[in-house]
């Protein structure tokens, strides 16, 4: 319990810095929010009188610290765009992408893992051959062509799958919010209708942003079962005349997953990259897509929160990873 | 031979005409060529030979447990009357651990390193129903104790990591035995453990597998292990059976030349250093100890070094954390010009802690190294690479493949020093220079071009001996220099480095963990442990009357043979 406390403590200064640095990047960019919200054809009086409104014309340390200020007291600020507060804006809009990304880490674990010690046991074999594709295909495809060709294929061609405009389409209703997950609130509530059409309008999504993750955790996972399986360890189990699923689950694959852990916190944060794309090609109405349109109307605080949300889930996630490594390694444990 | 005795005994494990060959780029290799050998119950057998002589590959055979380019391309293995060579994989599996069983060289490897050692066990006992669920806690905890693992109720719960490296081997030992087999293979069971440990875990072997009536070959590289433990050894050379014949009969009558080479090359009580080469090679110059009264050239006195203790409690009380642990604890000792000083201890006793405080690569805690007059302890490593003395010390290390850049020919590993620390005089006759020093070191000089990867073990020992004497250094330390190399070859680099010594003048501080190997070098040792010095005198008087307890402990655990 301490570890975890001690963790967040020494995430702190790497929050500290992210603040500083969103804020004087957002402030450097060029374009003038002030006669942005004022309108083409505003005069001088009434975007200066919009400046003061929003105190961009006091000096930067003053609004640094006037941002700081509100943000202790949790308020992230208001969005021009929108109108409303950026933290009410984030937290209806980040259960979507958060939806989106862990279904998407969840999809690509639940195949790649499997096959890249498939492909390691059985090296040389289809599934080596098979994980060898879906590697090179993964990192070679960009995921804003990989979403265009599953619509034109699964909704054009097909009529598969549902128009790609949100989550759920216009004539359902979301499920009662506990969690904010339409899956799992659906879940909850025993709705199998919403389900079903929440997962209609999730498989899309969670297929491109899957296959882009996919291709790192497969590589990982075959190479550091191949690493494992020749160990001499793996050799002791094999002359003790331990079945080969003994040996390959009870003795490789725990160690193999040790270096895949820590390759899962890297595919999240290119994930949290991903999705600001994925979010704008299927019309998913998650933080990735806000924090686009707000960064090109100039809006700085729902940028500022976004980067900060992100900052914080990145911290969180990592802890989380470092915690489930102590739970395998009980090396890591005693470093703790 | 008694009457009842007239029945013919069958082998329990029967090998004959086994080849074993091994898919390469350059078409199929034999790694084991025709190899023959009877084992009867009850019996120990030792088979012996370098690397690269096939004796694991013969054992892995056995076992079956070949990797995916090997195959038994021909022969039979018939164990208690079964035909191993084309049993069904299934068939092997409830074999291997439960009849025959195997312990591996570098223990804490073998162990899977996230599992606890009790549950290894288990596992073991499980898969061949020799305990179930509810005892098998117990029988596990037993298999502990019957290898001596003490507290083997708490140890149970321990991963290997957290165990001493003779403490994995016991574990090993116990996994081996769990189910009671019938034949147990060693493969270089004691290799990387240090001599005392060797010993105990030896005859805890011998103790145990005697008491359940068991067969054990043994393999090994060490003749005078083999000979000391087993009643029958057989002597390999490229794959291929050469002698086979009774301990006591191989010790004192060896048939074969090469047998004869092997008992030659490995050091044993009596034997000088030329005693080690073969039979009429061309002896080096006569060993000569250096004057008494030579000034001396390397000078430490009370040198210290402590780091802090792990960090094991929370940062904010690190303050009142445990002493540091010093790992060199105040020791004192000279070396004089020309002369060599063997410094011996075990693992952990910080031998090379001193060596590596010697080559100014850390920082000493306390005391004074003064070389040639000079403190040279208060010159800060980073500082050291530009000191002129820089180059009067040179180190050889213990690895000869890892201590060699892989993408340096021999020509430019030898080169580096000069390149680096020689100035600009030095570099216009580099390549002469190399080829002396390769002529000094007996490497041909047809093979500078090379990458270690196509040199051998014993070349690329010599292309590290070259480097280091690159620079005429007043002082080479050599870190277990043939620790890694065959007795045979080892022989031969040992004499090399005194025909150096005698040509050219240097000091060298040997640092190995085997008396018998510093005794044939050095004039004086030193032995040391826990970070202190227990003994140091001339080497034969410490061979023959030692002092202190620890110095005949180490003396007595060498395997003896008969």
């Amino acid at each position: 319990m301490r570890t975890v406390l001690l963790r967040l403590l020494g995430a702190l200064p790497a929050l500290a810095g992210v603040i500083l640095v969103t804020f004087l990047l957002t402030r450097v960019l060029p374009g003038d929010t002030a006669s942005y919200f004022a309108g083409p054809a505003a005069s001088a009086e009434s975007i200066a009188q919009i400046r003061a409104e929003l105190g961009l014309d006091r000096p930067l340390p003053e609004q640094f610290f006037r941002y700081v200020a509100a943000l202790a007291r949790g308020d992230l600020g208001m969005s021009l765009t929108t109108g409303q507060p950026v933290l009410a804006d984030l937290t209806a809009r980040l259960p979507a992408s958060v939806e989106l990304t862990l279904a998407a880490l969840l999809v690509a674990m639940g195949i790649a893992i499997p096959l890249g010690i498939l492909a390691a046991v059985k090296q040389g074999s289809w599934a080596d051959h098979l994980c060898r594709i879906v590697v090179t295909a993964g990192v070679s495809l960009p995921v804003f062509f990989t979403g265009l060709l599953l619509v034109y294929v699964f909704y054009f061609i097909l009529g598969w799958s549902p128009a790609p405009l949100g989550r759920l389409d216009a004539f359902a209703s979301a499920p009662p919010t506990v969690t904010g997950l339409y899956l799992v609130d659906s879940l909850l509530a025993s709705d199998i209708e919403t389900f079903r059409a929440a997962a209609a309008q999730m498989a899309l999504p969670v297929a491109t942003l899957g296959l882009f993750a996919l291709a790192p955790i497969a590589r990982i996972s075959r190479g550091s079962m191949l690493a494992v399986l020749s160990a001499d360890f793996v050799r002791t189990a094999r002359a003790s005349g331990l079945s080969p699923r003994h040996v390959i689950l009870t003795y490789a694959f725990r160690n193999a997953m040790l270096p895949v852990l820590t390759t899962l916190g890297m595919v999240f944060s290119f994930l949290l990259g991903a999705n600001v794309l994925v979010e704008k090609v299927f019309a998913w109405p998650g933080v990735g897509s806000y924090a686009v349109e707000a960064l090109i109307a100039s809006d700085f605080a729902p940028v500022q929160g976004f980067v900060l949300t992100m900052a914080i889930l990145y911290v969180l996630l990592n802890l989380g990873i470092d915690l489930l490594y102590g739970l395998i390694d009980p090396r890591a444990r005693m470093g703790a | 031979m008694s009457i009842t005795d007239t029945t013919p005994r069958v082998p329990l494990l029967d090998l004959r005409d086994l080849t074993v060959e091994f898919a390469t780029r350059a078409g199929p290799v034999q790694a084991v060529r025709r190899v023959s050998l009877q084992m009867m119950k009850g019996e120990t057998v030792g088979i012996v030979g370098e690397s690269g002589s096939g004796k694991s590959v013969t054992s892995y055979a056995v076992m079956r447990i070949l990797d995916r380019a090997g195959r038994i391309a021909e022969g039979s293995i018939v164990f208690s009357g079964m035909p191993l060579q084309a049993a069904p994989e299934t068939a092997m599996r409830d074999l291997r651990g439960r009849e025959i069983s195997m312990i591996f060289q570098n223990p804490r490897a073998a162990l899977n390193p996230i599992r606890t050692v009790g549950r290894q066990i288990e596992d073991v006992m499980l898969r061949h129903g020799q305990a179930t669920r509810q005892t098998a806690r117990a029988r596990a905890v037993e298999m502990l104790e019957q290898v001596r693992i003490v507290r083997a109720a708490e140890r149970y719960h321990a991963y290997p990591f957290e165990l001493s490296g003779g403490m994995c081997q016991r574990i090993v030992i116990a996994l081996a035995l769990a189910c009671r087999p019938q034949l147990l293979i060693a493969d270089e069971p004691t290799t990387g453990l240090d001599v005392t440990t060797q010993k105990t875990v030896m005859e805890l072997v011998t103790e145990l597998t005697r008491v359940r009536g068991m067969s054990t070959l043994l393999i090994t590289h060490d003749l005078g292990l083999a000979a000391a433990y087993c009643d029958r050894v057989v002597v390999m050379q490229r794959g291929q059976v050469v002698e086979d014949a009774a301990s006591g009969t191989i010790f004192r009558a060896p048939a074969h030349p090469y047998t004869r080479r092997l008992l030659r090359a490995t050091p044993r009580p009596g034997a000088g250093l030329r005693d080690l080469l073969p039979e009429g090679a061309p002896a080096g110059e006569p060993v000569q100890a250096p004057p008494p009264d030579a000034p001396p050239l390397l000078e430490v006195t009370r040198l210290v070094k402590a780091y802090p203790r792990p960090l094991t409690a929370s940062w904010w009380k690190r303050g009142a954390a445990e002493p540091p642990v010093r790992a060199v604890d105040g020791i004192s000792f000279a070396i004089r010009r020309g002369e060599s000083v063997g410094l011996v201890g075990e693992s952990g006793c910080g031998k090379s802690t001193t060596s590596t405080m010697l080559m100014r690569l850390i920082d000493r805690t306390e005391g004074s190294i003064r070389f040639d007059g000079q403190e040279i302890g208060d010159i800060p490593p980073r500082a050291f690479t530009r000191s002129p003395l820089r180059a009067r010390i040179q180190m050889v290390f213990q690895d000869p493949s890892d201590s060699l850049n892989p993408r340096y020919t021999a020509e430019r590993a030898i080169a580096d020093p000069i390149l680096r620390l020689g100035g600009r005089a030095a570099r216009a006759g580099l390549r002469a220079r190399c080829e002396e020093l390769a002529g000094l070191v007996g490497l041909p000089v047809e093979l500078l071009g090379r990458l270690p990867h196509q040199l051998s073990g014993g070349q690329k020992a010599r292309v590290g001996i070259a480097r280091a004497i690159a620079l005429n250094p007043d002082l080479v330390i050599l870190d277990e220099p043939t620790a890694a190399l065959d007795v045979s070859v080892q022989a031969v680099v040992l004499n090399l480095l005194q025909d150096l010594k005698a040509r050219l003048g240097m000091s060298y501080l040997f640092v190995s963990h085997d008396l018998h190997v510093v005794r044939l070098l050095c004039d004086r040792v030193i032995v040391m442990r826990s970070g202190r010095i227990v003994e140091q005198g001339l080497t034969a008087e410490v061979m023959q009357h030692p002092r202190h307890d620890y110095t005949r402990e180490l003396l007595a655990a060498a395997p003896e043979p008969p």
